[in-house]
């Protein structure tokens, strides 16, 4: 009877389509994913895998590292790019910021093709390197060559990120510490990464559980890499081993969103672990 | 002295990182059109290799613009209606909804693959139609049609305009047809040059749901990376940015302008 | 056309606990002007909105217009015509289609439409306004086309929240003056939110203020300025000096002086800053020491120590420069010293 409420229930009723997509099509199967992960010779103890089995954890700790020193890097690079960007007009700026957003929509496996032309036995550096040196750097098919390719699609989203919290600085802040006395590198310092400290962790947090998440990029570099996604995938590929695949991506998937939510609070909007 | 020291500085890692994400990009193009890349620009331009991968891969193509479009019709009809409650609805249950809908996200499209491959694998009419990876495109893409939308909404205060809409007569579907839909506009448009350029370029999901006969563009790049010369690959990943750029831009041009509308 | 407006026992808690209003009656008679009146949080909004359809009163409360319950209704369907704080015109039409948006979805013919959207246009003063766009216009424009858009329907009772809050100080004086024409102008029934007391005395034929959801005193501008009911009323509507002492003979004894109190009989008083005059040595009943003064262009306000727990402010149209120490002389007005009313009711 009452207007206002009805007009809420009508609101709230139209979204009850996506509702039940979601619910048929990702809380159902990922209910099954949990049981299936459970339901290994080992049951519940599969999802303790990821440490107690010596392959596992080292899986897990190579991909954490990874992760951890790509989005370190990343932020560092970022920070001087985007600062740098954002406080400087020349002319071809435009063009250039375009230039380094374009690879946000590359897939995975575009990135990881990318990597070898640049670093690969054929690639451009091995060249270089053999005309100057004498000797040919090979670096794509190992853990340096992941690096690579994970700073190739970080780094495009972070400065966008970067630039836009830039942007939102108030100039009043740095113009009262200066009128204190205070020198460029000190402002900096004291305004504004302080100003900008809730963009670097969120954006920090995004670029980490991308990277645990990815997978195309280490598909597609292959041999000697042992990242969680890829153990992950040859557990269930090549050796049928559905409950530790299972438990193995439910655990991925807990870390992943973990950092996820641990960015959105920080940041209020979230993005994706996509790539 | 120093401050223009420290301007250098700065202006170098910003072309260097600038040369790192653009040079490989650049390699790649020229390694599509080249004769024979071992030998160098020396060899000629050629575009034989785009020919022969449109030979081999038309049809994968063309799939994977079709499950795309039907990726943004999806969105469009689960996904406007769904912003729609979020902006209005203002109650708890619109927090959690929004949670709920971003988990796919959060989580590695590897594990979403996984889960819907368990649960579904089974009904062998579904898993071996492109309908199957259709699905896994919707469950990615709908938070960021939902976001896109959302954000239009409030920064125009749909409430409000609502309310005035309504004080002046309009019914639901009147003030929903004429004056919701032609606000968030920008935002509509934003969103689905987001969820074409996410579903073209998806690769996590796709590969784990494909089969010989449903396969997509970057699956079938994958598989060009594997087997075949790097002209072939560098061809076929010419064709996907051919693609993929001029959405891109586009995206970045109507994301500026769904912006400004909120100002 | 003008209708009646009878709010009986209306309360609105919201979900999460707040009382905006407690249980509120409240007659509005046709065609007539009145103003809420209150500081933020103090539940005038919530009313607009339960008049409005926009909110609904708590069980029991009940919305009438003209002897008929519309508390069921929806907004859509009560005929109300609502101006609302941001304007909020719709920005994907122009000024016209805006004007015309509540004669279209009623299905109006077109030629019908474009008349009745002349007429409004005319009325607000921006007759070549029709085709421009909203992104075109100053606040002062957008804040008339709101105005005419509400009116084109020919509405019941228009609801005004808040309008001239957004303008600066000119263009607020200036479109108080129109708006005040045109509602005298239409004979419309027109309830008005404000917390700006200079415009609730301006416009309203009566006004209603309102503190913490409750109706602190309604009445018309003369009897709440002359007249507050309680301190709280008192203290919202122009300045209220304060005097305590002790009641000797019809006089109340304080430090600076003896106040003729004319038959009141209370121990603490008050009375306006206009009320009080600056007089010889002699005349007076108050002496004062001159704290600091303030120009004002047309007339001076002193702040003077009386003795009392807070200075007395005095307005004055001598034209004199008052220095920081010098003793004045005041006289207060017989017939404007009231006794303070109780706290709270």
């Amino acid at each position: 009877m009452d207007p206002v409420a009805r007009d809420r229930r009508r609101a709230l009723a139209l979204a009850v389509p996506a509702l039940a997509v979601f619910a048929a099509f990702w809380l159902l199967p990922m209910a099954r994913l949990v049981q299936v992960g459970a339901s290994g010779p080992d049951g519940i103890a599969a999802y303790f895998a990821v440490v107690t089995n010596a392959n596992y954890f080292r899986s897990l700790a190579s991909t954490v590292a990874l992760s951890a020193g790509v989005s370190v890097v990343t932020l560092a690079l970022s920070l001087i790019t985007g600062i740098f960007l954002q406080r400087n007009r020349f002319s071809g700026r435009d063009v250039l910021i375009s230039l380094m957003t374009l690879p946000l929509a590359f897939p995975g496996v575009v990135v990881g093709f990318l990597v070898i032309l640049l670093v690969g036995r054929q690639g451009l550096a091995g060249d270089v390197t053999t005309r100057l040196f004498d000797e040919k750097v090979v670096l794509a098919y190992g853990m340096a060559g992941l690096f690579i390719g994970y700073l190739y699609f970080s780094i495009p989203r972070v400065i966008l990120t970067i630039m836009a919290s830039v942007e939102k600085l108030d100039p009043a802040l740095e113009e009262a510490a200066r009128s204190l006395g205070a020198s460029t590198w000190q402002v900096l310092r004291d305004v504004i990464l302080p100003a900008l400290t809730p963009a670097i962790i969120s954006s920090g947090a995004i670029c980490f559980a991308t990277s645990m998440g990815a997978f195309g990029t280490a598909f597609t570099l292959a041999t000697q890499i042992n990242v969680l996604p890829l153990t992950i995938y040859n557990e269930f590929t090549n050796y049928a081993n559905f409950s530790m695949a299972a438990s193995l991506s439910i655990v991925l998937g807990i870390i992943t969103w973990a950092a996820l939510a641990a960015a959105r609070s920080l940041a209020g909007a979230g993005v994706a672990a996509a790539g | 002295m120093r401050k223009l020291l420290r301007y250098w500085l700065q202006l170098a890692v910003t072309l260097a990182v600038c040369a790192f994400l653009v040079v490989p990009v650049v390699l790649s193009i020229l390694a599509g059109i080249t004769e024979n890349f071992f030998v160098g620009l020396k060899s000629g331009f050629t575009l034989r290799w785009v020919i022969e991968v449109w030979n081999l891969y038309s049809a994968t193509i063309w799939r994977s613009i079709g499950i795309a479009l039907a990726c943004l019709a999806a969105t469009l009809i689960l996904g406007v209606p769904a912003a729609y409650a979020l902006a209005r609805a203002q109650s708890r249950f619109t927090r959690w909804i929004e949670e709920l809908l971003t988990l796919p996200i959060a989580v590695p499209g590897l594990a979403t693959a996984l889960a819907l491959i368990l649960l579904y694998g089974g009904w062998r009419d579904f898993r071996a139609s492109w309908l199957f990876i259709l699905v896994g495109h919707v469950l990615f893409t709908l938070p960021f049609m939902v976001r896109s939308v959302l954000a239009v909404m409030m920064a125009v205060d749909l409430k409000t305009l609502e309310e005035a809409a309504a004080s002046l007569g309009a019914s639901f579907r009147q003030r929903f047809l004429s004056v919701v839909l032609p606000n968030v506009r920008p935002g509509i448009v934003a969103g689905s040059l987001m969820v074409v350029t996410l579903s073209m370029g998806e690769f996590n999901l796709t590969w784990m749901l494909h089969t010989p006969l449903t396969k997509t563009l970057p699956v079938g790049l994958a598989d060009s990376y594997a087997s075949m010369r790097l002209e072939l690959g560098s061809a076929y990943t010419l064709i996907f940015l051919v693609m993929i750029v001029p959405l891109l831009v586009s995206l970045q041009w109507a994301a500026a302008r769904a912006e400004r509308r909120g100002a | 056309m003008a209708v009646a407006i009878h709010l009986e026992n209306c309360a609105k808690t919201f979900p999460d606990g707040t009382h905006a209003l407690e249980p509120l009656t409240l007659d509005i008679a046709a065609g007539e002007v009145i103003v809420l009146l209150g500081p933020s949080g103090c539940g005038k909004t919530t009313t607009l909105r339960i008049i409005a359809g926009l909110e609904s009163p708590d069980f029991g409360g009940r919305v009438l217009f003209d002897r008929e319950d519309v508390t069921p209704q929806p907004i859509e369907k009560r005929g109300v015509g609502m101006v609302f704080q941001s304007y909020a015109l719709f920005p994907n039409m122009s000024v016209a289609e805006n004007i015309g948006y509540g004669l279209r979805v009623r299905d109006v013919a077109k030629d019908e439409r474009d008349r009745r959207v002349a007429e409004m246009l005319e009325l607000v003063d921006l007759e070549s306004f029709g085709a421009r766009r909203v992104d075109q216009l100053s606040g002062g424009q957008r804040q008339r086309v709101a105005l005419a858009r509400a009116l084109a329907i020919r509405p019941r009772a228009l609801l005004l929240d808040e309008p001239l809050t957004a303008l600066d100080a000119k263009l607020r004086e200036q479109l108080r003056v129109e708006i005040d024409r045109l509602l005298r102008q239409l004979g419309i029934t027109a309830v008005y939110v404000t917390h700006d007391q200079a415009e609730a005395m301006a416009l309203g034929d009566r006004i209603v203020v309102m503190e913490k959801g409750r109706i602190a005193q309604a009445g018309t501008p003369q009897e709440i300025y002359h007249h507050p009911a309680t301190a709280f009323v008192a203290d919202f509507i122009g300045t209220m000096n304060c005097l305590a002492g002790e009641v000797v003979d019809g006089h109340l004894v304080v430090a600076a002086g003896r106040l003729p109190l004319g038959g009141i009989a209370a121990r603490e008083v008050m009375f306006r800053p206009e009320d009080v005059r600056l007089v010889r040595p002699g005349e007076h009943h108050l002496e004062a020491k001159v704290i600091s003064s303030f120009f004002l262009g047309d007339h001076t306000r002193l702040v003077v120590d009386a003795g009392g727990t807070s200075p007395l402010i005095v307005e004055t149209t001598e034209r004199r420069v008052w220095p920081r120490g010098e003793t004045v002389h005041l006289a207060v007005a017989q017939g404007s010293i009231l006794p303070v009313p109780a706290q709270g009711p």
